[in-house]
């Protein structure tokens, strides 16, 4: 499982369109290696058909497909977006905190699912989360230490 | 025992979070239910008390013999809370 580790967070990306924002989110998934490159494929495909409802709470969207979509190791990561944007969600845009999924169909699942709910229940976590500056404060907030 | 859907688009993530945190509020309320978390086709043709989802997918769950119940902000427990205190008689 790999949860929010350094290569996996890109803190004031800019961006232009939800679709790049899941590119982006997605493609540090498949440079470490934990999801194939179609699994970014499958998730533009999702949000072509299901819509904005991964846009799950204010600002916060956590874009994902299925493990059959090429899901090498349950894992989640983190991309800030430098400037909001819309992604069609009528109660919680603009999107700023976009979690990319690999959901695995492995125990881990559940674990790291876990972990994301502990970290973003939390108000004071998901205020935190749109001004640290380092991957340090970000392992702080998540109560790990390396 | 109360049947409760929790639906979302492919039934992986967001659902789960949304069951996660329905089951936890419901824990603390001392309400006994059968939760699960699934995709929105597959919850189509599934029986069930009340169905738990987002605006998005409402409309694509209506004619469900479940009473539907959107939540807006699957991280905030007050809101689900509200949602629980609102729907589900008790």
């Amino acid at each position: 499982m790999k949860f929010l580790e350094r290569n996996l967070i890109a803190l004031d990306v800019d961006v232009s369109s939800p679709e790049e924002a899941i590119r982006v989110a997605g493609g540090l998934l498949v440079s470490e290696e934990l999801t194939e490159p179609r699994y970014v494929d499958a998730m533009l495909e999702s949000y072509q058909k299901n819509g904005p409802y991964f846009v799950l709470a204010p600002q916060i969207a956590m874009p994902h497909a299925r493990p059959e979509d090429g899901v090498k190791e349950a894992s989640a990561s983190f991309v800030r977006l430098q400037k909001p944007i819309a992604f069609g969600s009528e109660a919680n845009d603009p999107v700023q905190l976009v979690f990319a999924l690999g959901a695995s169909s492995s125990d881990e699942h559940l674990l790291l699912m876990k972990q994301l709910v502990m970290l973003l229940n939390n108000p004071a976590h998901v205020e935190k989360l749109k001004q640290v500056t380092s991957y340090e404060e970000i392992q702080t907030l998540i109560g790990r230490n390396e | 025992m109360l049947k409760i859907l929790c639906v979302c688009g492919l039934g992986q993530g967001t659902s789960l979070i949304l069951r996660m945190n329905v089951e936890q509020a419901l824990g603390e309320k001392g309400i006994t239910a059968d939760v699960e978390h699934i995709d929105v086709s597959a919850a189509s043709s599934m029986d069930a008390d009340y169905i738990f989802t987002s605006n998005e997918l409402a409309e694509s769950l209506q004619g469900h013999t479940g009473k539907i119940i959107i939540v807006n902000n699957y991280f905030d427990m007050t809101e689900i809370n509200e949602a629980i205190d609102n729907n589900i008689e008790q």
